[in-house]
């Protein structure tokens, strides 16, 4: 298990640095936006993966309410929260391309906006998480998941569907983008990929061993005699 | 190069090795109470 995260480890820092060259070097200049044009190398692979870490939080919050799985939670809740760390590198970047391109730093658009309702829902999520005590939380939890996730193919297909001031997409329904643009854009969605499955894995981890651990000590709570009590 | 596309880049970073920080912070309180 060591071996394959080390592995892994070795694999997105070697992705990660081929990336950054790819979009800072190879990648042609665009032509209207200029050099801040590649913030979008960054930008658009960040949010994927943050979509696809929602999507792993639906699926393990699902297989959760079904079999009231320990790990699945884990799963969810690790998921959740890396999820919410891809999707702020998004809202942080993205005013930073918008203020040179369009002139401001937000705009009340439907994808902009979206985006924002998503992160919203899942650091409710993880709040939720974090400061309710009850029993119920991890099932809580799970059906605001199921429901949180409804707003993933929203933010993706409101550009798709409606007239906004956010570019369209760059792949598939009629976009198209220079090959090493795409190069580029793919490389570092790989690099960034295996980035957060080392995170997710470490957060994973973390979760496992920190329940394994109030486990134990309550099991120890309960053993103790009554007079050491 | 332009400097709104260093500050994506940085930020990106910056968000990335804060959670970084996080996640060893949960491990060293997770060994500490291991250890008690």
């Amino acid at each position: 298990m060591k071996s394959t995260f080390t592995g892994l480890a070795i694999l997105t820092a070697l992705l990660l640095s081929w990336g950054l060259y790819q979009a800072l070097v190879i990648a042609p200049t665009e032509q209207t936006m200029g050099d801040v044009q590649r913030i979008f190398y960054y930008h658009v692979p960040s949010a994927w993966t943050a979509f696809i870490l929602f999507f792993i939080n639906l699926i393990a919050s699902i297989v959760y309410l079904a079999n009231r799985s320990s790990k699945a939670d884990a799963l969810a809740l690790a998921a959740a929260e890396v999820g919410v760390v891809f999707c702020t590198v998004v809202l942080v970047t993205g005013p930073i391309w918008a203020r040179p391109v369009w002139g401001i730093w937000w705009t009340w658009d439907l994808r902009l906006t979206l985006t924002l309702v998503l992160w919203l829902i899942y650091v409710s999520y993880l709040m939720l998480r974090r400061f309710s005590s009850g029993g119920q939380t991890a099932l809580i939890a799970a059906v605001l998941a199921v429901f949180g996730a409804l707003d993933v193919p929203l933010v993706y297909f409101s550009i798709w569907f409606f007239r906004t001031q956010h570019p369209q997409p760059v792949m598939g329904n009629g976009g198209s983008i220079d090959p090493r643009m795409l190069h580029a854009l793919l490389i570092n969605w790989a690099a960034f990929s295996c980035f957060a499955a080392l995170v997710l894995w470490s957060r994973f981890r973390l979760e496992v061993l920190r329940r394994n651990l109030e486990q134990t000590q309550a099991l120890e709570e309960l053993l103790q005699p009554r007079s050491s009590r | 190069m332009n400097p709104y596309l260093y500050a994506a880049y940085i930020a990106t970073w910056l968000i990335h090795i804060a959670y970084l920080g996080f996640l060893m912070r949960g491990y060293t309180r997770l060994r500490k109470e291991l250890r008690e």
